[in-house]
């Protein structure tokens, strides 16, 4: 199994704090139903740990599978480029059922975002490749399937309920100290 | 299970429900054979799901993919239409498991084929092969990186002039 590859750099969205001693990775998939379960087991592991623990999304999006997995990561990383990459990530998640290109619309308005900025962004090509990219890095990785965690640059095969991630995530703490 | 160095067993096996297809029609081009136990997992990214998500990476290599289950042709129709999938689903189905014998990798106890991997070159030899236990969904990096030593191998022996130049 390779490791994560490349390893977490300064092109990745991350969340926590910058020196946390241990980084999950989460490969998504904005329209896929896993990830969506996944999202708030997430956030209960990012309050449970506070500082001890970063968060990195790469976007997987398995666009023959899910029509608007792409569009809906287009729509993220637009956001990205205005510094609310992590509210439109949330604000997806919790509307999975209703993803389209009106849908990243209201919510970059309602996130505050300048309009005709992220229209643009969302036609930018160099958007397109960040979402290819990632993509690409988790063929590399040995993604086989979304979600698809790595706990410091490892891939991690267990379960995806919140009491298996977070007994991982405390022995990787274990291990760090 | 054959391995690399070993010649890549050809066979003919059912496509669609009246097209057979040869595994010889490649000659000349890398191909991808992906052995797994049943169509129909109920799961998102399954592996026939996921390598369908990563062809331009293997057309990249000149390689094909190509599916191979014991379900019969028109489970594969169903199947594949049902994924959207883009590359053939080959029906090893009569005699039933007969190419995954030839390749090693059949599962008699429970009458499917295994989850395994071959990459073959242009010249019909295997040049990496990889069992996964059958619930593990092995992903596609050992195939891209088995495609990357075909390819870079390649680029070498094309440098190099026989007359010695």
């Amino acid at each position: 199994m390779p490791p994560l590859t490349p390893p977490v750099n300064k092109h990745d969205h991350i969340e926590g704090a910058a020196n946390a001693p241990v980084t999950l990775t989460e490969y998504g998939d904005f329209e896929c139903p896993h990830c969506g379960a996944a999202y708030p087991v997430i956030k209960k592991l990012q309050q449970h740990f506070g500082t001890q623990l970063r968060l990195v999304y790469r976007y997987f999006p398995l666009s023959d599978a899910h029509p608007h997995a792409f569009g809906a990561a287009v729509a993220a990383e637009a956001a990205g480029r205005q510094q609310q990459f992590w509210p439109m990530h949330d604000m997806l998640f919790e509307h999975q059922q209703e993803l389209s290109d009106k849908a990243y619309r209201l919510f970059a308005k309602t996130l505050g975002l300048d309009l005709a900025r992220f229209d643009a962004d969302m036609q930018d090509p160099a958007v397109a490749e960040k979402v290819d990219a990632d993509f690409e890095s988790g063929v590399r990785s040995g993604v086989n399937g979304t979600p698809s965690f790595y706990l410091d640059g490892h891939k991690y095969n267990g379960g995806y309920d919140y009491m298996s991630l977070r007994e991982a995530i405390e022995a990787q703490l274990a291990h760090a100290l | 299970m054959l391995t690399a160095n070993d010649q890549a067993p050809d066979f003919e096996l059912y496509s669609t429900p009246d097209q057979k297809f040869a595994l010889h029609q490649l000659k000349g081009r890398n191909v991808i054979l992906a052995f797994y136990p049943a169509d129909w997992s109920p799961v998102c990214g399954d592996q026939m799901s996921l390598y369908n998500e990563m062809l331009r990476f293997f057309r990249k290599y000149n390689a094909e993919l190509l599916g191979i289950s014991v379900d019969g042709k028109w489970c594969h129709t169903a199947y594949s239409q049902s994924r959207n999938l883009h590359f053939p689903l080959l029906a090893d189905f009569e005699p039933k498991g007969e190419v995954a014998r030839k390749y090693g990798v059949y599962d008699e106890k429970n009458g499917q084929c295994q989850r395994a991997l071959f990459v073959i070159d242009g010249e019909g030899i295997i040049r990496w092969s990889y069992l996964s236990p059958d619930s593990i969904n092995p992903g596609a990096d050992g195939i891209l990186q088995a495609l990357e030593s075909i390819t870079r191998k390649n680029e070498q022996y094309a440098t190099i002039d026989p007359s010695g130049k």
